[in-house]
């Protein structure tokens, strides 16, 4: 009995002597481009049940590569376990070449693949708890480091690689003034425009400027401000010291004896205390000119009136407690971001782990001092 | 070994943010050769590859693979043209969130329709011949420098590539698992008539490997020597060229 298929590419053309020796001539070109549907006509050929033997001549093949001949093993490995004898004949000195350099006959012998176990779920809570212990214990270590180093650098100003500190105060300083003055305005705008509906019902118009001056200054000027500082500068520092990491740079300043804290944290902490506060100020100026605007047009308040009931509102302890507070989220901001940057493991994906992680955990621990520094201030009446 | 050119550089001019690193480069490489790119650094050995992978264009002239420019094609035509290709990256350029079996079956996955088991086997296959048995599971950061270089040559050679360019496939290996690679590259040459586009150093496996070389030099900003190495190092009327290959000799044999 023959059959013979053409497909493009290759032509496999069977012979069985009944159940007990098939004869597959195979010619032509198999490559990856068709190993697919040569792998499937080769399975259709020989699914008629065991044979005792089976010769695969590859005499006429013009071009084999090394999928057509996983493709070969593969089969060879599934006819022989089914008790089949399988032999190769004809086999030109190029293809011989290809199976041994790929070493099938290792593979082969290997048999099926062991099976991988996952770990167990005691191994996995173990491994957990290892982690989160690691975890805990480099956060203590690296607030240990940071102030270490801070305090050498207010002990040595001259040791500060000022040159960087200056550059980390452009990018997280200046070049966040618009989108901190932007947002200021429009928070200090929508705020005055909201109490002014609710006020107007009391003829409490001129109060607008109490509310809209005590909140920016208090609590939405430091908070805003450190939130934006930490979406736009807390990932930048996360990403730049994490690839830093990736790429062993961090490693080869440890070795040149310089302590990447000093070098690389320190300046950013440095920017980051010296620029939050200063947005912060502005942001409070700014927001505060958003209520005015309302005030002025929409409430016909003067200018003049509207500055002087602010004045009245605020206390001078009101814009210290507001600068003071964002010194705080400053240092969190700096410390948590280059804290996120140092844990990263592995390589972009690590980096990218750590930038979601610095803002989250910045943003995180921003509401959270801010929480606990207004339970602070209640207490000590401030 | 065929004469038929599988890559034409013609009046190649090319560089970084408008210097010029390559001026006015001609050359041919023939279907089945092993090619190999020499000169010192900042050559533009480098720039001459990504300018033939397609990577960068180049400022003037053409590079023709199979006759069609590589530089104007674009959509499907590049792809057809990228699809020839392998490449292994001087740093190579594995994923590093995949594991080393799941970089190697990227490109069979993304260009064959073959089950999942055969994929499977062409994976363990592959890192067989390239010496990495049993890492199939390894992220690319748990191995060193060498064995990364030897999956991305795994990787590289994945689809059986027409033509595959390797920048500096020797560099960071012990020099045992340096000349076994020499062997797989001279083996898979032979067996699949890989056209093989090589950028090295490497004194021996240039003796070794290559059917032709060229020289290039950074003052020349061109090719300065063409030709069989040991004729090279032995008959060149450019006493760099000698130098090149016979200072290196000297001291490969010293150390």
């Amino acid at each position: 009995m023959k059959q013979a298929k053409v497909s493009p590419g290759y032509h496999i053309a069977v012979e069985k002597k009944g159940a007990e020796h098939w004869h597959l001539k195979l010619s032509g070109s198999v490559s990856s481009a068709n190993s697919s549907r040569f792998l499937t006509d080769l399975t259709n050929y020989l699914s008629g049940g065991p044979v005792k033997d089976v010769t695969l001549d590859l005499g006429e093949i013009s071009y084999f590569d090394s999928t057509a001949a996983a493709v070969i093993a593969q089969t060879r490995l599934r006819l022989e376990k089914q008790g089949s004898h399988v032999r190769l004949t004809n086999v030109k000195p190029a293809i011989q070449g290809l199976f041994e350099i790929l070493n099938l006959e290792s593979l082969l012998s290997e048999g099926d693949r062991l099976i991988e176990k996952g770990p167990s779920l005691i191994a996995l809570l173990g491994g957990a708890s290892l982690n989160f212990i690691n975890d805990t214990r480099f956060t203590f270590a690296y607030l240990g480091d940071v102030t270490l180093a801070l305090g050498y650098a207010f002990r040595y100003p001259n040791k500060v690689r000022w040159n960087d500190a200056f550059l980390y105060m452009e990018r997280t300083g200046i070049e966040a003034i618009p989108i901190v003055l932007l947002i200021s305005f429009l928070m200090g705008f929508i705020m005055a425009f909201q109490a002014a509906v609710q006020l107007r019902q009391f003829g409490a118009d001129i109060f607008v400027a109490n509310l809209v001056g005590l909140s920016i200054v208090r609590e939405l000027g430091p908070l805003m401000t450190a939130i934006i500082v930490a979406g736009r500068s807390g990932t930048a520092f996360a990403a730049e010291i994490g690839t830093m990491k990736v790429s062993e740079e961090i490693d080869a300043l440890k070795v040149m004896g310089l302590d990447p804290t000093r070098f690389l944290i320190i300046p950013k902490v440095l920017a980051a205390l010296i620029t939050v506060p200063t947005l912060t100020l502005m942001s409070d100026v700014v927001g505060i000119f958003g209520g005015l605007v309302v005030g002025v047009v929409f409430l016909d308040l003067t200018p003049w009136g509207y500055i002087l009931q602010t004045q009245r509102a605020l206390d001078i302890l009101d814009v210290f407690s507001g600068y003071f507070k964002s010194m705080v989220f400053a240092l969190l901001i700096s410390g948590v971001g280059c804290m996120r940057g140092l844990q990263v493991e592995g390589g972009a994906q690590g980096v990218g782990r750590s930038t979601t992680s610095a803002a989250v955990s910045g943003i995180f621990l921003i509401i959270l001092y801010d929480a606990l520094f207004t339970l602070m201030f209640n207490y000590v009446k401030l | 070994m065929g004469k038929t050119p599988i890559i034409q550089v013609r009046g190649l001019t090319a560089g970084y943010r408008g210097g010029v690193t390559l001026d006015n480069v001609n050359f041919d490489i023939y279907r089945g050769e092993i090619f190999i790119i020499l000169g010192g650094s900042g050559c533009g050995k480098s720039t001459l590859l990504k300018n033939m992978i397609g990577l960068h264009d180049p400022y003037r002239g053409q590079v023709l693979i199979e006759g069609k420019d590589i530089v104007l094609a674009e959509g499907k035509r590049r792809l057809q043209i990228l699809r020839k290709f392998g490449v292994l990256f001087q740093s190579s350029a594995l994923l590093g969130s995949m594991t080393i079996a799941e970089n190697i079956a990227l490109p069979l996955q993304e260009y064959t329709s073959l089950p999942r088991e055969t994929i499977d086997f062409l994976v363990r296959m592959k890192l067989n011949m390239v010496g990495l048995r049993g890492y199939e599971g390894y992220l690319p950061a748990e191995l060193s420098g060498g064995m990364r270089k030897r999956a991305g040559i795994a990787r590289a050679m994945a689809l059986d590539p027409e033509i595959l360019f390797l920048d500096e496939p020797s560099a960071g290996l012990d020099p045992v698992t340096s000349a076994g690679l020499d062997n797989l590259i001279v083996q898979f040459n032979a067996s699949l008539g890989t056209t093989m586009v090589v950028v090295t150093h490497e004194l021996p496996s240039i003796y070794s490997i290559a059917h032709r070389v060229i020289m290039l030099d950074k003052r020349a900003k061109n090719i300065i020597a063409e030709g069989v190495p040991a004729e090279l190092r032995d008959k060149s009327d450019d006493p760099f060229v000698r130098n090149f290959f016979n200072r290196q000799v000297g001291e490969g044999l010293s150390v």
